[in-house]
């Protein structure tokens, strides 16, 4: 492999695997600010205990999102410097934002909540892990906003080879970001609704403590119930303006080579990118253009025309992103999605029928749920950034001209081995520990020596390292 | 005063901020498997900084995304050029975060015995490498013409710079044990006192001997005389000075004279770089300055007006979190299991 596909797999590799905490963690910490103002405001001990135990798995997703995201911070600069150079001007802004405004939010203030409980009043511990909650969602919106510039570049012009800020609110207002942020923060929401969920499902299922799992299961039910509709939403108002803005990775999302009129909604097809068609497709009429332009029958264009129009407007060259990957990735991202929707609401019917904490197919369900938003939370990020193949900044630089001319493919070898090797023993450690702190679930309060426990740490910090 | 100037006083607060803060931290890491006299003391170290040592770390992530918004070439140029380095620094930064974090997570003597190694060596390493990398910056490096560094990673570690290397991790640790004077009580407090008394001599022979040479080695005094001016100065009096009043048992100021010195040595290798970011050894004319390598106007006038309204806050609740755990930590307050 060349110094090219060597950078571009260690970044798939590091910004997916960052990209399975931080959705988490987006979610996880909203829901542990929620139950601990439940807490707050009906001095309900239960409560209490489930803010300390989703807060120490909390902890351990947090800290992996953070270790993955110093990575990520730097290797723009290790392995694209000629794509920093060209979009420093632009790209660095937010990037610099998110650690001013959040990363800085972030850490101080989760210190404060980690070692706090006896120094702070109520109130201002609570309000310690709201701000680490807005912060973890603020980092979202500026790191999408660098995301939205890459996949629609606006408020730029290009002067010496560079992209160079020309209008700063057309960056903070891009029409990009404005579907685009929602959809991947409340898909975050999504993960940790459902995290919170399978918990409780396993803890209701394992009888501990039901009455307790009970309540976080109802609040995360809420939570998961509104979010993976708005999930639903947004995703296609992102996809409706995917149609205007990048039509190309709109058609490889629906494997469509030829442009129709009116267009057909791909159910399954075998794609064939070297001959440039599909096979055995099985296609839903006019689908496809209610979708795209909410009119039956509007024309979608297909790759070969849309190719042809690149190769026009920016000379030879393959414009067509990895179909196959991109077609099925977003068929895998919608399926799951809608199937969240599914027992967020099979879950509300359950509560009003008052069998939430007795139907166990539903607990080992929900369990099982509890895996599935990292696998659409990761295809959806494939489609966004495979999609935009072969570009890095659409239509403006090609990922083949951001990589640093200065680094040797065995370096690059040296550094994917190691981030694949730590990152998969950090993979195992965090499984192991979330499992560890997940499964004896809250002591019971008839319990004595469960109680004395409880007692001794809250005279000690109970979150001391 | 124009832009870059000012974005170049900015990074350079921003690593000052860095170094003084994850300097003790990186000493107190470095320093916890010695002075511990059990598993308790260890956590008692550890837990000096468990409220702080994530928030010093995003002084480094902030101070590189400002790099890359106000001098994309300086950002560009120096983690492509300082590759397997930083790749180090920043899998050292990853084990320590995970020591930290999972220590006391589970009582088994292997699992805390692996903690404590990350925690070691995660903060032995980037101590040593930043100043490596620090030192190799302020000697000059082999930069094209089209900006890219043109060396091998083995041009980086000339003894000169191991050196610098070794000035830095004993400045750091002499820090990180006052801090540990400060923040600790009984015995512990009496061990890290030692250490950082005893630690005053090496550290002033490795400082001294890296500033005679940068007269030879680096472009920090070129143009100056013998007297070096202001700024070294009061490096060497906040150093020297330091343990002194360290002896007087004043650890406050002690430790406020120690973060002096790791201020104002910072200032120095800035200030003797100016207006130059990245010098060039091939020839003067690639090096990157503060003005060919930064970015647009417009783009400076926006971070500023950010920066602006956020350091002075980030510093507000920083001071505030440092207040509400200002006080020692004893070996009473760690959980018994």
């Amino acid at each position: 492999m060349e110094a090219l596909d060597l950078a571009r797999w260690q970044f798939g590799i590091t910004t997916i695997y960052h990209f399975v905490f931080v959705p988490l963690t987006l979610g996880l910490s909203v829901l542990v600010a929620i139950i601990q103002t439940f807490w707050y405001r009906t001095g309900d001990e239960r409560y209490k205990q489930l803010t300390k135990y989703f807060g120490k798995l909390f902890v351990i997703v947090f800290t992996l999102g953070i270790v993955t995201g110093i990575v990520q911070e730097f290797q723009f600069g290790m392995n694209w410097s000629e794509y920093s150079r060209f979009v420093g001007d632009i790209f660095g802004i937010p990037l610099a934002i998110e650690a001013l405004m959040a990363f800085f939010m972030e850490s101080t203030f989760l210190g404060l909540w980690l070692f706090g409980w006896n120094r702070l009043s109520k109130g201002v511990h609570l309000l310690s892990i709201w701000l680490v909650a807005i912060a973890s969602n603020l980092s979202a919106i500026w790191i999408l906003m660098a995301n939205s510039w890459m996949q629609v570049p606006v408020g730029y012009e290009i002067v010496g080879g560079r992209a160079e800020l020309s209008d700063f609110v057309a960056i903070l207002l891009n029409e990009r970001l404005l579907v685009q942020m929602p959809h991947t923060i409340i898909a975050g929401f999504v993960t940790g609704g459902l995290f919170v969920l399978g918990i409780s499902a396993w803890m209701m299922y394992r009888g501990n403590q039901v009455q307790t799992f009970k309540k976080s299961a109802q609040i995360a039910l809420v939570f998961t119930a509104v979010a993976s509709l708005l999930t639903a939403t947004t995703g296609h108002s992102q996809a409706q303006d995917t149609v205007q803005s990048q039509p190309m990775k709109m058609a490889a999302m629906e494997g469509l080579w030829e442009t129709e009129q009116p267009a057909s909604f791909s159910l399954f097809a075998l794609i064939d990118q070297e001959n440039k068609t599909s096979m055995r497709e099985v296609r839903l009429p006019y689908m496809l253009s209610v979708l795209a332009h909410n009119n039956a029958t509007s024309e979608v264009k297909g790759l070969n025309e849309l190719q042809a129009e690149m190769e026009e407007k920016y000379g030879e060259g393959n414009y067509i992103p990895p179909v196959k990957t991109v077609y099925w990735s977003f068929r895998v991202m919608v399926g799951l999605g809608t199937l969240f929707i599914l027992i967020a609401f099979t879950g509300l019917i359950l509560w009003w029928k008052g069998k939430l904490e007795t139907t166990t197919w539903f607990h080992k369900a929900l369990m099982g749920a509890l895996f599935l938003p990292y696998v659409a939370n990761s295809a959806g990020w494939l489609v966004t950034e495979m999609g935009r193949q072969p570009w890095v900044v659409y239509g403006l630089l090609l990922t083949s001209d951001g990589v640093s001319p200065s680094v040797a493919g065995s370096s690059i070898w040296i550094s994917m081995a190691a981030f694949t090797l730590v990152y998969g023993f950090l993979a195992a450690v965090a499984v192991f520990l979330v499992v560890k702190y997940a499964k004896p679930g809250i002591p019971k309060e008839s319990d004595k020596s469960g109680q004395d426990s409880d007692e001794v740490s809250d005279k000690a910090d109970a979150f001391a390292y | 005063m124009d832009f870059q100037l000012l974005w170049f006083i900015l990074i350079a607060i921003l690593f000052i901020g860095y170094f003084f803060l994850e300097g003790f931290d990186f000493g107190v890491g470095i320093l916890m498997p010695f002075i511990s006299r059990d598993d308790v003391d260890r956590r008692v170290c550890i837990n000096t900084i468990g409220p702080f040592w994530d928030a010093n770390e995003v002084w480094l992530i902030t101070a590189g995304g400002a790099m890359f918004a106000a001098f994309p070439h300086w950002y560009a140029t120096l983690f492509s050029g300082f590759y397997l380095p930083l790749l180090l620094i920043l899998l050292a930064l990853i084990f320590r975060a995970v020591g930290f974090e999972f220590r006391a997570k589970v009582n088994k003597l292997f699992w805390k015995r692996s903690a404590d190694h990350f925690i070691f060596w995660g903060s032995l390493i980037p101590a040593f490498i930043w100043g490596v990398a620090l030192t190799n910056i302020v000697m000059g490096l082999p930069i094209g013409e089209d900006m890219n560094f043109t060396g091998g990673l083995f041009g980086l570690l000339s003894p000169y710079a191991i050196l610098g290397g070794l000035a830095s991790t004993t400045v750091f640790t002499l820090h990180g044990a006052v801090f540990l004077t400060l923040r600790t009580d009984g015995p512990l407090m009496e061990r890290a006192a030692k250490v950082a008394q005893m630690m005053w001599i090496p550290a002033g022979l490795l400082l001294l001997a890296f500033a005679l040479l940068g007269y030879r080695y680096t472009v920090l005094f070129d143009g100056l005389g013998l007297i070096p001016g202001t700024l070294p100065a009061l490096a060497v009096l906040a150093f020297i000075s330091g343990y002194f009043l360290l002896k007087m048992g004043r650890t406050g100021w002690s430790f406020a004279a120690t973060g002096a010195t790791i201020l104002f040595g910072t200032v120095v290798a800035f200030e003797g770089l100016f207006p130059m970011l990245m010098p060039s050894t091939l020839n003067p004319d690639w090096s990157l300055t503060i003005y060919n390598a930064s970015s647009s106007d417009l783009t400076l006038t926006i971070m500023s007006v950010v920066a602006l309204i956020f350091l002075p806050l980030i510093l507000g609740y920083q001071i505030y979190s440092y207040y509400v755990f200002r006080k020692r930590v004893t070996r009473d307050s760690i959980p018994t299991h």
